[in-house]
C-alpha cells in the first residue's frame, strides 16, 4: 500500500472535528495535499515531537481528541515520548504511524523499523490499544475500534518506499498561521 | 522571603498570580524548593517529561490549548532540547517561561557542568531568547516582563542559581 492510500484512508476514517498533529516530513505534505483541515498542524522542524505536542494539548484540555499522524523515523527518534503518553494515559489520543522503514524525505535511507516492531513498543509502553494494518482494507475498521478506546492508542500503518508523487504541493501556511488556526479551533472545542 | 532567595511555595504562587498555568519539565537540584509544592498541588498540570525536548513540545501543546506554560530544566538539558525550542517553539511562536537553572556558574562545580555552565548566557544571546537572572528582590518585575515577552509569542527565559529557590 502506498503511504498516500494509507493516509487517505485513514483521514477518511477519522472524524473531521479531531485535530491532527503532523510530523516532519513528507507525511505533513501528503497530508496537506490530501485534504488540509483547520484542525490539521504540519510540524516542520523538531523531529520526534509531535506526540509530545499532542499531549500538551490533552494534559492543558483533558476532554479533547486529537490525533497524531508520525512516521517511524519520527517515532524512533522519540520512543521516550511513547512513555510520557502511556504514562499520562490521555483519554482520547489516536497515535497513527506510517512505517515506510525509510527516511524519505532525506532520500530513502533505511530506518530500523524492520527490525523493531513499534506497535510493540508502544504497547510495553503502557497504550491500552495497538494494532497494525498491511491493507488499505484494513484501517477503516481498525481506525473504528482505535477511536473506541479510552486511553491512549496506536495504529502502525505498514506502507510502501518512496517519494512523493508528482504535483505534491508544499505547506503553504507559515508556521505562525498554523498556530493561530489550532488556537482558534482549540478554544472553540 | 529573604533577599537573596524565595521560597518555593512563595515562588509558585507568583508564579500562579501572573497567569502560569501548566508546567513540565526535568528536574535539577537547584530547583529542589519547588517541586514539593509541584508535585503536591492540584491545581494545575505539572508533567515530569523524559527529556526536555519532551517538555519543551508538551508546552507547545499546551500554548495552543490556551494554556501559559513554564519549563523547568537543568542547563545541561538546553542542548537535548535547543532544536525544540529554534524549530517549533521559536518559529511557530509558542512561548513558554524557560526556568534553567545555572550549573557551572563561574566554574564551581562538577566537570560535565562547566563547560555549559560558561556557554549559558551566549547560547540563549545567539538564539534571540530574552533571558534574565532570577533575582527575588525583583520578581514580581521580572515575572511582569515574562508575560509581556509571552504576550509577544516569545519563548523567554529565567536563569536560576544556586540557592535562589529555597
Amino acid at each position: 500500500m502506498k503511504r498516500e492510500t494509507a493516509i487517505a484512508a485513514a483521514v477518511k476514517a477519522l472524524p473531521a472535528d479531531i485535530p491532527v498533529i503532523a510530523c516532519n516530513g513528507h507525511i505533513s505534505r501528503s497530508l496537506y495535499s490530501i485534504e488540509d483541515r483547520p484542525g490539521s498542524f504540519y510540524m516542520i522542524g523538531s523531529m520526534g515531537l509531535s506526540p509530545s505536542i499532542a499531549l500538551g494539548i490533552t494534559l492543558a484540555k483533558p476532554q479533547q481528541k486529537v490525533a497524531v499522524f508520525d512516521g517511524d523515523g519520527n517515532v524512533l527518534m522519540n520512543m521516550g515520548g511513547l512513555a510520557s503518553v502511556a504514562a499520562r494515559r490521555p483519554k482520547h489520543f489516536f497515535h497513527f504511524c506510517f512505517d515506510n522503514g525509510q527516511h524519505a524525505s532525506t532520500g530513502g535511507q533505511k530506518t530500523i523499523s524492520g527490525k523493531v516492531a513499534l506497535e510493540k513498543v508502544a504497547e510495553a509502553a503502557g497504550y491500552v490499544w495497538t494494532g497494525r494494518a498491511g491493507s488499505e482494507g484494513e484501517i477503516g475498521p481498525l481506525v473504528a475500534e482505535m477511536l473506541r478506546q479510552e486511553g491512549p492508542a496506536f495504529l502502525l500503518i505498514k506502507v510502501e518506499t518512496g517519494g512523493l508523487p508528482e504535483g505534491t504541493a508544499r505547506v503553504d501556511l507559515t508556521p505562525e498561521q498554523m498556530t493561530e488556526r489550532m488556537r482558534a479551533v482549540l478554544s472553540k472545542s | 522571603m529573604s533577599k537573596t532567595s524565595v521560597k518555593g511555595q512563595d515562588f509558585f504562587v507568583r508564579l500562579r498570580q501572573h497567569g502560569y498555568n501548566f508546567f513540565t519539565g526535568v528536574p535539577c537540584s537547584l530547583l529542589e524548593g519547588l517541586y514539593p509544592t509541584l508535585e503536591s498541588q492540584r491545581e494545575v498540570p505539572y508533567v515530569s517529561a523524559v527529556r526536555e525536548d519532551d517538555a519543551v513540545a508538551q508546552a507547545a501543546g499546551a500554548y495552543l490549548a490556551g494554556a501559559r506554560p513554564v519549563v523547568l530544566m537543568q542547563n545541561s538539558g538546553l542542548g537535548n532540547s535547543l532544536n525544540a525550542i529554534i524549530s517549533l517553539n521559536q518559529i511557530y511562536k509558542m512561548p513558554f517561561l524557560l526556568l534553567i537553572t545555572w550549573r557551572g556558574f563561574e566554574g564551581k562545580d562538577a566537570p560535565e557542568h562547566l563547560v555549559m555552565g560558561e556557554a549559558l548566557p551566549g547560547i540563549l544571546e545567539s538564539i534571540h531568547m530574552p533571558y534574565d537572572v532570577l533575582d527575588p528582590q525583583r520578581l514580581d518585575a521580572q515575572l511582569a516582563a515574562t508575560v509581556k515577552d509571552m504576550e509577544a509569542g516569545r519563548p523567554t527565559a529565567l536563569i536560576v542559581k544556586k540557592g535562589v529557590i529555597a
